[in-house]
């Protein structure tokens, strides 16, 4: 079932109700969606007037080609599985096509405790009963909810109290349309109480002749002394334009670490990103790469929500932009009254090397609670011309020299990957780009 | 080896090196001596190519290349080594992966395979021995937090590394204690022989007493404006520079 969007995108949603109950198979859910659609007409689509979206023109984005809303499943073979391989890496395998869980390509953990499988599946859940749609920052983002109203499928993984996985969790996007499209996946990740795991997601786009633009929104959940090791590389291409939104939660003693790597390939790219931190004594790491090139547009828009005490966060996100690429980094931390002892910090630095890249970068500190630790740093700046007259007097050419350098800068980066496989496969890419 | 033909350059305009000539050949040592300003550091950054430096005039030959057109990467790899007087700090590049890549960057200029790691790590064990150079400092980040002594030792050993043919020595000795002296000039000692030549740029005359040059020049107001052996090096640690600006002064006059 698909619904033409070449009209005013919300109107088109809105008014067209086959949109709405086409996606509704699961009938406990149309309360939800149909609030959330509800929402979605009060927000309206982002424009360059709405705040939070000033530097990314997404509606220019939606409007380059017909895009169809896409609920149908589709296949890949193997093959297309084969190159997204991360060389050593030993983990487990979670193949996604536009969303939809593929079973035969995959390669479950499996154990006591473990639930995994596509979420339309697990509507009756205990974790998804208990927090699906929970996280309070997705009703003020609009794209998240026309994700919420309309979206067809994405990944349940449910981890029960105490349960570890042994290895890392390797999902694989893949995004292909014959059609121009527009997918929407819904993810939601429940870690129960003292559960750890550690998941990777990177993509792949196999060019089937059309564009493909994802809204796709997860939400994880880190419950009391559970810890998430997440690492999110995107890797797109030409006909791929990417929202992304990655709502967290979490509970007392938790640990979660987010990693997001932007690499060279898509036109356009937004992620949001918002941590509500609902228990005390938590600590959250968010880290963040961006490498940009021609005219690739990357928009971090990143949230820190300190509700409860003693908890600390430590945000660093770095950018290289080339060519003409343009970056937007946005560092919201929300302190509230009650969350006394937090400690926040926040860094932005950027390389620019194109000589019309640029970048806009806001830090938004809103402190309510006085016995707070909170700062925040932004930098932008090219190479020091001695740092490249050294390693060219090596004999090192300005190339390998420049790829050195960005090595350099991403480093503190890359260093804090805690898989060697996959921080080595980081850093390949990394020369890679720069020796291009 | 090196020839170097009424060389002008300047620096934001103005002008530094006023006409020098000098002719270093295979396995010689040069020492180039003078008061502060006189443009030593200014010649050792032209003949690397540094890019602020603009040359008016004047021709550099090395080995029958033009040393002039190559970029800063191509005199490196066709032999020509300056070490720092102020070694750069470059966090997050490793030593070691730093010196594998300008050695590979050379080998590819020199139509040669890339070095085998344990190739690698044998020439680097050795060279390290050789020069004294503390092998903890291997793995971390190039120069970031190194002591003077160490940075400069690390230069040395780089120049034991990439094997040049004209090594260049900016201000080597300046902040070394005497120990830190020693170590860097033995490590140099060790390296010297009949096909390679250097260029030892300083202050002080104590260096001298350690790499005991061939020649000696004197560089005043860009500008050579004596040269002699070894022995004119004591007469300008006794003397100073002064009796000699007069008799420039004296003879232009």
């Amino acid at each position: 079932m698909t619904s033409d969007i070449t009209l005013p995108f919300y109107q088109a949603l809105t008014t067209d109700v086959n949109a709405l109950s086409a996606c509704q198979a699961q009938d406990e859910l149309q309360g939800i969606r149909r609030e959330a659609l509800e929402r979605f007409a009060v927000l309206g689509l982002p424009t360059l007037k709405t705040e939070a979206w000033r530097y990314s023109n997404i509606q220019r984005y939606l409007k380059e080609f017909p895009y169809e809303l896409l609920y149908a499943t589709t296949t890949v073979p193997a093959a297309t599985i084969a190159q997204t391989a991360i060389p050593e890496l030993d983990s487990y395998r979670i193949v996604l096509v536009n969303g939809h869980l593929q079973a035969d390509l995959s390669e479950l953990p499996a154990g006591k405790g473990i639930t995994i499988g596509a979420l339309s599946a697990h509507t009756q859940a205990p974790g998804f009963t208990t927090w699906f749609n929970k996280q309070h920052h997705l009703a003020q983002e609009s794209l998240a909810t026309l994700n919420t109203a309309l979206f067809a499928d994405g990944l349940y993984i449910e981890l029960a109290a105490n349960t570890v996985i042994d290895k890392p969790v390797h999902i694989v996007h893949v995004y292909t349309t014959t059609q121009h499209a527009f997918i929407q996946p819904r993810h939601l990740w429940v870690l129960n109480r003292n559960a750890a795991a550690t998941i990777i997601e990177t993509s792949v786009h196999p060019d089937a002749g059309a564009v493909t633009f994802t809204n796709s929104v997860l939400e994880t959940v880190v419950e009391e002394n559970a810890e998430l090791w997440h690492y999110n590389i995107q890797q797109g291409d030409q006909h791929f334009r990417e929202v992304h939104t990655t709502a967290a939660q979490q509970q007392a003693n938790s640990r979660y670490h987010h990693f997001n790597f932007t690499l060279p390939g898509t036109p356009f790219t937004r992620n949001n990103l918002s941590v509500a931190l609902n228990g005390s004594n938590t600590e959250t790491n968010l880290n963040g790469l961006y490498i940009a090139n021609e005219s690739q547009h990357v928009d971090n828009h990143t949230f820190m929500d300190h509700i409860m005490p003693n908890c600390n966060s430590n945000e660093l996100y770095k950018g290289v932009l080339l060519d003409n690429a343009n970056g937007v980094f946005t560092g919201r931390i929300l302190v509230h009254r009650e969350a006394q002892k937090t400690n926040a910090f926040q860094q932005n630095n950027n390389l620019l090397l194109g000589t019309k890249a640029d970048i806009n970068s806001q830090p938004q500190l809103e402190i309510y609670a006085d016995d707070v630790k909170c700062s925040h740093g932004f930098t932008a700046g090219q190479f020091s011309e001695e740092s490249m007259f050294y390693l060219r007097s090596r004999g090192i050419g300005e190339d390998a020299a420049k790829a050195l350098m960005v090595n350099a800068f991403s480093h503190d980066i890359t260093d804090a990957v805690k898989v060697p496989a996959l921080q080595h496969y980081l850093q390949e890419q990394i020369a890679a780009i720069m020796n291009n | 080896m090196l020839t170097i033909k009424n060389l002008h350059a300047e620096v934001e305009g103005k002008q530094i090196l006023k006409g020098i000539n000098l002719e270093i050949g295979k396995g010689e040592t040069h020492a180039i001596m003078g008061p502060n300003g006189s443009g030593k550091s200014s010649l050792a950054s032209v003949l690397a190519g540094r890019d602020n430096y603009t040359v008016t005039e004047g021709e550099v030959w090395f080995n029958g290349k033009n040393l002039l057109d190559l970029s800063p990467e191509d005199r490196a790899r066709e032999g020509v080594f300056l070490a720092f007087q102020y070694p750069v700090e470059i966090p997050g590049v490793s030593n070691l992966n730093f010196l594998k890549t300008a050695l590979n960057e050379i080998r590819t200029y020199k139509g040669l395979p890339a070095i085998e790691g344990r190739d690698f790590l044998k020439l680097t064990k050795e060279k390290q021995q050789l020069v004294d150079f503390n092998a903890n400092l291997m793995n971390r980040s190039l120069n970031e937090g190194f002591s003077g002594g160490e940075k400069k030792r690390n230069e040395i050993f780089q120049l034991a590394m990439l094997d040049p043919q004209l090594a260049i020595l900016d201000e080597t000795d300046s902040g070394l204690d005497i120990d830190a002296l020693r170590i860097v000039s033995n490590g140099v000692n060790k390296l010297r022989d009949a096909e390679k030549s250097f260029v030892v740029i300083t202050h002080y005359q104590r260096l001298l007493e350690y790499i005991v040059p061939d020649f000696v020049h004197v560089l005043y107001n860009g500008r050579i404006i004596k040269t002699g052996t070894k022995e004119l090096a004591l007469e300008l640690e006794e003397r100073g520079y002064d009796w000699l600006k007069e008799e420039l002064h004296l003879k232009e006059a």
